[in-house]
């Protein structure tokens, strides 16, 4: 019985160690969040800016650059993975995962070899163990990403889109791509997050709807085209980096969930031993009791006897 | 002066300095400009690398070093888009 008790009381004990680690971690994901919807926020002026002077050029100039055209045949297409680089997030990477897998296996289908681009230690851990070819990875970045990140990434996605597949360029060391997916985690609330995949190039201008009936003529420093020569690309990194900042959010999201219930989970088991220590005891007392309550019986008895 | 200039001037991570200004002097690639109020609608990428100065109604300036830069000019006043802005000191700048 004594043996019992010792054993419960060091589950008990390990229990509430597990505990203080996952409340802790629950707390560092909380301020977080609250970091990265700042950041989210932060970002959204610039996003603001560049869509409404984008909007504005291509209502002026002639959309024909290669980054906003959907190319005649696709042979390839990249997919650009956003995931976490620590686990202890609930499912956050492996729903990510799925949605990615669930693209590439569309893209198969209409003919396309997909090409993957992966951010996040998670994701890059997942294609390697399963031997699959990673075109390109980024790791490090995934809780704080900074835009110098995504620029990064931008830079080396829209030079592989560049390409293209025409004559195919693999010679030159890039393999192109046709098309570009992202494929993010949309922080809605605290509560859900969805993963989603969306297609950044060739590039749809999201068009506000125009109050007024005619656009203002505007004048352009250099020319529209190699305006939009520069802005494109700085565009891409701006979509690029929203969808890290909103993945970082999710991510932060995620790990608090799990983390609670993880809490939850050892709140419940050490009540749980608890109380089987304490009946264990009891039933050790109560034995005890009865022993020597015989014990004594069993003397008062033969001493009677005598 | 009656009119005055609505300045915004937003760099990838946060919004670096909005307010309201007297002018806006740039040099974009074509060269340096100044926006006074009431400017035709103007798209321009700025130099590299530019600094960007913004004459405030009480006869001060505040002037940033922008890299990768935008301007844009409309009715409702100047917006600056800036991968990087950094403030440069008031000395530097004159």
């Amino acid at each position: 019985m004594a043996a019992q008790v010792r054993v419960l009381r060091q589950r008990i004990r390990s229990a509430k160690g597990m505990k203080k680690i996952t409340k802790a971690m629950e707390l560092v994901a909380t301020s977080r969040i609250a970091k990265a919807q700042a950041r989210v926020e932060a970002s959204l002026p610039y996003a603001r800016a560049i869509t409404g002077v984008l909007t504005a050029l291509a209502s002026n100039a002639r959309i024909d650059h290669p980054l906003l055209t959907p190319r005649e045949r696709v042979r390839r297409a990249g997919v650009l993975l956003v995931t976490a680089d620590r686990g202890l997030a609930g499912g956050y990477s492996s729903n990510a995962i799925k949605t990615a897998e669930s693209l590439i296996a569309r893209l198969r289908a209409d003919g396309k070899e997909p090409v993957l681009y992966v951010i996040g230690r998670k994701g890059v851990g997942f294609f390697r163990f399963r031997d699959r070819p990673i075109e390109a990875n980024w790791t490090g970045f995934s809780e704080q990403p900074t835009f110098a990140d995504a620029r990064e990434v931008g830079d080396t996605l829209i030079k592989a889109f560049s390409a293209g597949t025409e004559g195919d360029t693999e010679a030159a060391g890039v393999a192109g791509v046709d098309e570009l997916h992202i494929v993010y985690t949309e922080f809605h609330s605290l509560m859900t997050q969805t993963p989603v995949a969306r297609i950044i190039g060739p590039m749809q201008v999201e068009d506000r709807p125009r109050s007024e009936g005619v656009l203002p003529a505007y004048e352009f420093e250099p020319e529209a085209e190699a305006l939009l020569d520069a802005l494109l690309p700085k565009y891409i990194n701006t979509r690029i980096y929203a969808a890290l900042l909103e993945s970082a959010a999710s991510e932060s999201a995620a790990r608090r969930r799990a983390m609670k219930s993880a809490t939850d989970n050892a709140e419940e088991m050490i009540e749980k031993y608890t109380r089987e220590m304490n009946s264990a005891r009891q039933a050790g007392i109560t034995q005890e009791i009865s022993e020597i309550v015989g014990g004594a019986n069993a003397l008062a008895a033969s001493g009677s006897e005598v | 002066m009656a009119q005055q200039l609505h300045v915004e001037l937003v760099a990838v991570e946060e919004r670096v300095w909005s307010g309201e200004a007297e002018m806006v002097v740039a040099r974009t690639t074509e060269g340096e400009l100044g926006v006074l109020p009431g400017h035709a609608p103007l798209l321009g990428q700025l130099a590299e690398p530019g600094q960007v100065r913004i004459k405030l109604p009480g006869g001060e300036q505040v002037s940033y070093e922008v890299a990768g830069g935008f301007l844009s000019v409309s009715s409702e006043g100047v917006t600056v888009l800036a991968e990087s802005a950094t403030p440069v000191s008031a000395a530097q700048s004159r």
